[in-house]
């Protein structure tokens, strides 16, 4: 297994403030990593560094062993082969649904209007939206949107998939729809690196779990291991705080 | 001289590479500037051969930028300019009073205020789609014909400008308290403010933020259209100039009297822009894209 996206030594800091403090991931490819932690912990932040929303401070950042975290790297040919979902959906409010899942393959893939639209039907079609590809997004429950904004991201095939924490601004029960989502392309060989308070999601579909606090990898390993039995006492103390 | 000031966090020293990445951004933006002063001296050079260095430029020189007509126009103009001020000080002071009745005025709820509902709105169309020179002919001319007295330009300019400009201006006011979420009056009325606090405490102070691009605006277009009272036969910096130029066939001292109106200008102007920037700075989460 090789590793398609590799982190070493990555450093941020907002200020004064050290938000990321020398993390190191690998992800490899089809491989599905929980990325869990308390709030500020740095997992939002981890996640738009790797995808150059952010410039860091140190490290690097390797993406099928280039360095792209050289400047000299287009960052947007990067950004390109990546997929992101955010927390609060972000899908284009002054676009339709389909329009939003065809922006990214139209304009920067420069894929025809016709093909694109193809593809991004058949997914919708596969989740249950075809019926509201013309609709705008603020016609869709959350869970709709967030599904929206979950093809939007990987209608460019992107070779990672990065999700950050896509179910907490949703109500309870439109968060299953959601993980069951992710849970298909999980099994369809999707490689993601997903920040999440989902535990027992991530228990179910992860591969391995890595456990963020206060800028550093405190613990990683298959969920089996950190959910279930962690070693580290900060670990075994942020999990007591969400199963209390 | 005992205190010794506490030691510094010590600073964490970056990686060779991050330091290397560093000096190649450093070279870049070197570079950049480099560029940057190499395409502007050819373009300055490109405009000095063809403008400049042609024998037609003396004479758009003698007739735009001739200096001593410059000077000795000079102090004509800037009496009449200090009309325009005087104008200009007046006018924000009425504008902004009228300008948020009117607003307040159309943001009154009930059936009872419909009339007054209806005659602001009305006035906010007409004005804001009437050009300005004819409210100056309709009320500069036919104000002192209607009473056959004199009134003085300073009272009838200070009046058009703000017939005009509180149209506008109210328009930015309602659009920026309409633009405040109406949860956020939901919010402050689920605490226990009434109508009035809740509009002085959570929502002006909010709209405020958003009306002030525009306000500036407004406030930067009624400086120079305060120019437009020398129709009125006042003679302020544009009619000035306009009798120096017809003594001497010389249009310099149009060109003295609009530097005064830009310089007026670019203070406005430059906040404004400081202003947006740092609102924007502001909401944003500090992300490079």
């Amino acid at each position: 297994m090789s590793a398609v996206l590799r982190a070493e030594g990555i450093w941020k800091a907002f200020g004064e403030r050290e938000v990321l403090r020398g993390v190191d991931v690998t992800l490899d490819r089809h491989e599905v990593v929980a990325l869990i932690g308390a709030s500020g912990s740095g997992k939002s932040t981890l996640l738009r560094c790797l995808n150059l929303l952010e410039p860091i401070d140190d490290g690097q950042i390797f993406l099928d062993d280039e360095d792209i975290s050289d400047p000299r790297v287009d960052a947007n040919r990067v950004r390109a082969r990546l997929g992101a979902v955010f927390q609060s959906y972000n899908l284009f409010p002054h676009l339709s649904v389909l329009d939003n899942v065809t922006l990214a393959s139209r304009i920067v893939h420069r894929v025809p209007r016709r093909q694109a639209e193809e593809r991004a039907l058949a997914l919708l079609e596969r989740i249950g939206l075809a019926d509201l590809a013309r609709e705008h997004p603020d016609r869709l429950s959350g869970g709709q949107q967030q599904r929206a904004a979950i093809v939007r991201a990987i209608a460019t095939d992107p070779e990672v998939l990065l999700l950050d924490e896509i179910t907490s601004a949703l109500d309870p029960e439109l968060v299953g729809e959601v993980l069951e989502l992710v849970r298909q392309l999980a099994a369809d060989g999707a490689t993601i690196l997903m920040a999440t308070h989902e535990m027992a999601f991530a228990r179910d579909v992860a591969h391995r779990v890595v456990f963020l606090d206060a800028g550093t990898i405190v613990e990683e390993g298959p969920p089996s291991v950190v959910l279930a039995s962690p070693r580290e006492p900060r670990t075994r103390e942020f999990l007591a705080r969400f199963t209390a | 001289m005992t205190d010794t000031p506490p030691p510094a966090r010590a600073a964490r020293q970056p990686s060779a590479l991050e330091l290397d990445r560093r000096a190649f951004r450093q070279r870049r933006s070197r570079r950049s500037v480099l560029v940057a002063i190499a395409s502007s001296i050819a373009f300055a050079a490109v405009v000095w051969a063809t403008v400049i260095n042609t024998p037609q430029w003396a004479v758009v020189q003698q007739t735009f930028f001739n200096p001593e007509i410059a000077v000795a126009s000079f102090p004509r103009v800037w009496e009449g300019f200090l009309l325009n001020l005087q104008v200009l000080g007046l006018s924000v002071v009425t504008v902004g009073a009228s300008a948020l009745l009117i607003a307040v005025l159309r943001t009154l709820r009930g059936p009872v205020f419909f009339p007054v509902r209806f005659i602001v709105a009305a006035y906010t169309d007409i004005f804001r789609g009437l050009p300005f020179i004819i409210v100056l002919f309709l009320f500069g001319f036919g104000l002192p014909t209607l009473t056959n007295t004199r009134i003085p330009p300073i009272v009838l300019g200070t009046l058009c400008v703000t017939l005009t400009y509180s149209a506008y201006v109210a328009e930015v006011i309602r659009a920026g308290i309409e633009a405040v979420h109406p949860s956020q009056r939901l919010a402050a009325r689920a605490l226990g403010l009434g109508y009035v606090q809740t509009l002085r405490r959570v929502v002006l102070p909010q709209a405020l933020r958003k009306m002030t691009p525009p306000l500036m605006n407004d406030f930067v277009s009624m400086q120079k259209d305060v120019g437009l009272i020398s129709i009125l036969g006042a003679v302020d910096a544009v009619r000035a100039a306009q009798i120096v130029t017809a003594q001497t066939y010389n249009f310099t001292p149009y060109v003295v009297a609009g530097i005064l109106f830009i310089l007026l200008a670019i203070p406005t102007i430059r906040l404004t822009d400081w202003y947006t920037a740092r609102l924007r700075e502001r909401e944003q989460m500090g992300s490079i894209v």
